[in-house]
């Protein structure tokens, strides 16, 4: 009955602050835009010079993606190169190919020699392989790669901030207070603020995983209904998280003093990063982290198409998490109350 | 009010034991003990930081003693069920400022147990009493001061308390009502309601039936207005207080 009653609070404050609503719903759909388009952009088509080529080898290099520019002498082709037009000059040095780049960018660096070194071994007769792709696809972009990973994280991020400064006024304000002087158990204030701020974060984790699969188009391979749970586990363990963290901060300037204590670092272990690159003792460190299991989680369900035998593992360890959460926030109303 | 006349007048309301509390080594309260009688008005007189906040909460057990009892309606504090037999407003107006002034109401009250039109009627009537009600449905941010303070007053009438807990009721509010929420205060007293209040203002004290003079965490007296000026030889409370806690500070 209390619970209830606080959580209808909870959610007629809500529903007034219409700025917060924003944040909470539209913020996420406008970043995930932009990653999308960050990510998912058309392939840069890298500018090669050649100097006395075959012009078999020139047309198969026009043919893949390359803007080529014919040049009659190498210093042309090197004062261009110095000029930044092109981003490599490939000539013939004593009947060897040799390749000059421009290398600043490591990124189109690479791309220009993958490009021509397929271009030159084309000239040998092989056996071309035949690919096929366990998971994913061919045209998988980034995007559809960190997506599963950004859409956890969101649900995770706004929800933290959220829950922690609601739970912050509510003390600074005085209301704590007048609600301890009523005769509401401390398990039922952490259950209203769950059961209130619920709500919410089930609606915002629909609202964001319906965008990105259905408008901008992310690769999905598994349930939704599962994608909908770990999102709702995410941010029921960002929730707890947050009310908790909220009593040891006095201001909401203290609260924006988590992000990058508790927010940030799991960021770098949720799996945006590669985690086998990192020494072992600090792959340890993921195993502390909430946001890795999500994340581990939503990129089986949507990359792989894991049911949920194979994800169980994380829905206990984000509900365990979510757990002593809670019981820490029951025990830390003590400070407030006695009884 | 009192239907039983042997609880009425033999056990009092509240009854304070020796209590002391400590905040690391500085002793905020230092052996305080006290009994409030049934339809007494009690006044806690004393200088800001005298302590006065702290003992209001530990009567209402929101906070813990460090030595010592309270006992509030023959049962021993802090003890949950306890706190729905009392109204407590704190100095603080505490308020949800997003909220309409009846869904504040409404949301406390289902606190406390009230539903339906219970709850509908005593939400009329708590406020009638702080003379709000053409504000029902106001949100509390377009309220002035004024108005909060004597809202955050009806949501501690809400459930009909038998003791109310008020802590520097008057604090901010203009002398005109000021006045009117004494008189209210007098009213309820008339229908039997016990009152414990803290001030520091010198002539709202004479209005006291009982003063409790606190000063640096002690209980320095604790009589009615009258007695307090005839024993100390002062005609004003103010000097009074001037009187009892010199002996403190010499």
């Amino acid at each position: 009955m209390r619970i209830r009653a606080l959580a209808i609070r909870i959610i007629r404050q809500f529903v007034r602050d219409k700025r917060t609503l924003a944040l909470l719903f539209l913020a996420p759909l406008l970043i995930l835009t932009l990653m999308k388009l960050v990510f998912n952009g058309n392939a840069v088509e890298p500018n090669i010079g050649v100097v006395q080529i075959p012009a078999a080898i020139v047309e198969r290099l026009s043919s893949s993606d390359a803007n080529v520019t014919k040049y009659d002498d190498a210093g042309a082709a090197d004062q261009a190169l110095k000029d930044g037009s092109l981003d490599a000059v490939l000539s013939l040095a004593g009947g060897k190919p040799d390749i000059t780049l421009e290398g600043s960018d490591p990124s189109t660096s690479k791309m220009v020699l993958l490009l021509l070194q397929r271009t030159m071994s084309a000239e040998e007769p092989g056996v071309a392989p035949a690919v096929t792709y366990l998971h994913g696809s061919a045209d998988m972009a980034s995007f559809d790669y960190f997506g599963p990973v950004l859409i956890g994280f969101f649900s995770f991020f706004f929800v933290f901030m959220l829950a922690g400064v609601s739970f912050l006024r509510e003390r600074t304000s005085g209301t704590l207070e007048r609600l301890l002087a009523t005769p509401i158990r401390r398990f039922e204030v952490v259950l209203g603020y769950l059961t209130g701020f619920g709500l919410f974060t089930l609606l915002q984790a629909a609202l964001i995983a319906w965008f990105a699969i259905d408008i901008l188009g992310l690769y999905m391979d598994g349930s939704i209904w599962l994608v909908l749970l770990m999102n709702l586990l995410l941010s029921l363990t960002a929730l707890t998280l947050g009310t908790l963290l909220s009593s040891f901060a006095s201001n909401e300037f203290q609260i924006i003093q988590f992000i990058p204590i508790v927010v940030v670092p799991q960021v770098f272990f949720s799996g945006l990063f590669n985690l086998d690159s990192m020494t072992p003792w600090l792959q340890g460190l993921s195993r502390i982290m909430p946001l890795y299991y999500g994340a581990d989680a939503m990129r089986g369900i949507m990359i792989r198409g894991e049911g949920f035998s194979d994800i169980q593992l994380d829905i206990y360890v984000l509900l365990g998490f979510s757990i002593i959460f809670a019981l820490l926030n029951v025990l830390a109303l003590k400070k407030h109350r006695s009884i | 009010m009192s239907s039983n006349p042997s609880t009425s007048t033999a056990a009092p309301v509240v009854d304070v034991r020796n209590i002391t509390r400590r905040f690391g080594d500085k002793t905020v309260l230092d052996d305080i003990s006290f009994g409030v009688e049934r339809g007494e008005l009690l006044g806690l007189l004393g200088p800001s930081g005298s302590g006065k906040t702290t003992l209001i909460k530990l009567i209402t057990g929101i906070d813990k003693a460090d030595g010592g009892s309270v006992v509030m309606l023959g049962e021993r504090m802090p003890k949950l069920a306890m706190l729905q037999r009392f109204g407590y407003m704190a100095q603080s107006d505490a308020l949800y400022n997003e909220l309409t002034a009846k869904e504040n109401l409404t949301f406390f009250g289902s606190l406390f147990g009230l539903k339906g039109k219970q709850l509908g009627s005593r939400i009329q009537e708590a406020m009638a009493i702080v003379n709000l009600q053409d504000h029902l449905n106001k949100t509390v941010a377009s309220y002035s001061g004024g108005m909060k303070r004597r809202l955050s007053l009806a949501l501690a009438l809400l459930h009909e308390p038998e003791l109310l807990i008020l802590d520097e009721p008057t604090v901010g509010i203009d002398p005109v009502l000021r006045q009117s929420i004494w008189h209210e205060l007098g009213a309820m007293r008339e229908r039997g309601t016990t009152i414990i209040l803290t001030t520091h203002v010198m002539d709202e004290a004479e209005k006291c039936d009982r003063l409790g003079m606190i000063r640096d965490g002690k209980l320095i007296a604790i009589d009615t207005p009258a007695a307090i000026k005839e024993k100390s030889g002062t005609a004003t409370i103010e000097e009074a207080f001037i009187v009892y806690g010199g002996g403190v500070r010499a």
